[in-house]
């Protein structure tokens, strides 16, 4: 008889040790691979100017100082439009579009995972067909739209099209239809709750994972956003926009754009870190079955 | 809803199809309202431009006069007359054939592969792989790593160890564009589907396996073939769609490392010939022809993928 591998302990079946030592060096590899360019610009930002300008470039520190980032906000100080200015443009489009879209998507999975009616089931296809094409897609017409109702230049223009992203309704009603028994609702609707009720104090409530996870996906995406074609005014643009323009200072700046990037990519990176065991709780349910 | 139904005066036997359905309708009234106010901005922000590009499209519409119908004009000069276009065609099919099953395996082999590892470093692990998604204009440091003089990290290293005499200019030689944006692509490609590979993986029930081992599965390779993949199909549906429709988007990591036009038209992708179109020339019509073309190229490319991927294991 075949001897038994252990792993803690434990038996593990079909697992030949040539394999994990294989898939260990590919995984080393590859991660190394995806880890270094984020090191470097987290080195990049904490270089001393000299430093930045060693050759060969050093793949370390010697002195790290924080100077990189005091420059990026006096650079940004004398700037035309204060700094403040497109972190507070940054904050209410991402705050303003993932509010929207918290409240539309729930509201619109609830009645599409649990209310049986006529329209539903077409109104679901729709949405998953939407994740097949990208949003480039529309953008011509949504641009004539938006200088029709005359939202060109104005946050709307960036806010209400966020309310309707597909991606977190679509995960949202994926969840609810799998961790939201029937039995429960039925028994709030028999005590004469109305369906609104339901939603809010018997739905949402067992959900927790999924809108967290809409709240992540839609804050991304917002606060990620650079220059959009919608907007002109330079008081109404972006963070991620006004970054931009200092790494196409170049050289001399490239301390202060590291910098730059590192405030911009910590704010995403940190939200994952908290909320990961919920967003990979929700992506259980996230499959499509056709 | 049996319940409501023996109030009514009229059961679901003697009514007709209209009636039920109507019956239905006003039942669920409350259902229409939760819906409406996302729909309403659904259709009005994705279906309807969608209808309407392919609408525009057979017009030469400028926005001032006002649409003058040409019916397939814009399609023919855009096949036939304009050389730039089919350069971005090209581009961007290359573009998507390499980086969407790239990306989607890659993304499987990962989350396959940290399946086994203790929760712990499991979610590590899975934060290295997937924060360049994340991490907004982050790639730019490619840009650093790979700039055109000596301060650039690679060109500093191959000067140094005098492999090379003068710095190579990765971003504007024709030669390089298109390997190194597709490199950045797949560095930042690692996205939602990775997560649901991730999910996917996890929720397989672990007893499959056992049983799988007594029924002679000798290996973790057939075990992925016979048990591991037909269990995730939905989780691999769902998966290939996001990196379809992601791969066809391509554009801004090009226009961002190599400028646009980026040299020679190399890299020159669908996105920026639209872009230029509707943002710089105003030809409306000819816009929302190549608009509805990538529209039909992405909803093909994913209709017969999602096709294949159903048939897995049958």
């Amino acid at each position: 008889m075949k001897k038994l591998r252990t792993r803690k302990h434990q038996v593990v079946l079909n697992r030949s040790a040539g394999g994990d030592v294989g898939i260990t060096i590919m995984l080393t590899f590859l991660g190394i691979f995806m880890f270094l360019p984020m090191y470097y610009t987290v080195i990049q930002s904490l270089k001393p100017l000299n430093e930045l300008f060693y050759f060969p470039p050093r793949f370390y520190v010697e002195n790290p100082t924080p100077d990189n980032f005091t420059d990026l906000f006096n650079l940004m100080g004398d700037s035309w439009v204060p700094f403040s200015r497109y972190i507070f443009n940054t904050v209410l489009i991402s705050v303003g579009g993932t509010f929207g879209n918290l409240v539309l998507s729930s509201i619109c999975a609830y009645a599409l995972a649990k209310i049986e009616f006529p329209g539903g089931k077409q109104c679901f296809w729709l949405i998953q067909k939407s994740l097949m094409f990208s949003a480039t897609v529309g953008g011509l017409v949504n641009f004539i739209t938006m200088s029709m109702i005359g939202w060109i230049d104005t946050y709307l223009a960036i806010i209400v099209p966020a309310w309707c992203s597909t991606l977190g309704l679509y995960l949202m009603k994926q969840f609810m239809e799998s961790n939201v028994t029937t039995e429960i609702l039925e028994s709030s609707r028999l005590d004469g709750a109305s369906e609104f009720r339901t939603f809010w104090s018997i739905a949402m409530p067992m959900v927790k994972p999924a809108w967290l996870t809409l709240i992540i996906y839609s804050f991304q995406g917002l606060w990620n956003a650079g220059s959009s074609e919608y907007i002109y005014s330079e008081q109404l643009k972006t963070l991620n926009y006004a970054i931009g323009q200092i790494t196409a200072g170049g050289i001399k700046r490239a301390g202060a754009s590291a910098a730059a990037t590192v405030v911009m990519m910590m704010v995403p990176i940190m939200v994952f870190v908290i909320t990961q065991s919920n967003i990979i709780e929700t992506m259980g349910s996230s499959g499509m079955k056709d | 809803m049996s319940k409501n139904t023996l109030k009514q005066v009229k059961t679901r036997k003697e009514m007709t199809k209209a009636q039920w359905t109507w019956f239905l309708i006003r039942k669920n009234k409350m259902a229409y309202i939760m819906v409406a106010p996302f729909m309403i901005l659904f259709f009005i922000f994705t279906i309807i431009p969608v209808v309407l590009s392919l609408l525009l499209s057979f017009t030469s519409f400028n926005m001032l006069e006002p649409p003058e119908f040409v019916f397939m004009s814009n399609y023919i000069t855009l096949f036939l007359d304009d050389d730039l276009f089919m350069t971005a065609l090209k581009n961007t099919l290359i573009f998507a054939a390499i980086t969407g099953p790239a990306s989607y395996i890659i993304s499987f082999c990962v989350a396959w592969f940290i399946n086994e590892l203790p929760p712990k470093i499991r979610s590590i692990v899975t934060l290295i792989f997937y924060a360049p998604s994340i991490a907004g204009n982050v790639y730019l440091i490619w840009g650093t790593m790979f700039a055109d003089d000596a301060y650039g990290y690679v060109n500093g290293f191959l000067l140094d160890l005098g492999l090379i005499d003068t710095p190579i200019l990765f971003f504007h030689n024709a030669k390089y564009v298109m390997p190194l944006c597709i490199v950045v692509a797949l560095w930042t490609s690692l996205g939602t589907s990775f997560l649901s590979f991730i999910a996917g993986l996890q929720g397989i029930n672990k007893s499959l396996f056992e049983a799988g081992a007594i029924d002679g599965i000798k290996n973790r390779w057939q075990e992925l073939w016979y048990i591991t993949l037909p269990s995730m199909k939905p989780q691999l549906m769902f998966g290939a769609i996001l990196a379809i429709t992601g791969s066809f988007g391509f554009g801004g990591i090009v226009s961002a490392l190599a400028g646009n036009p980026p040299v020679d038209y190399v890299g020159y992708t669908l996105s920026h010939h639209l872009g230029e179109y509707q943002g710089n020339r105003w030809e409306v019509g000819y816009a929302a022809a190549i608009s509805f073309l990538m529209f039909l190229m992405q909803i093909g490319a994913n209709v017969l993928v999602t096709k294949m991927i159903s048939k897995l294991g049958e």
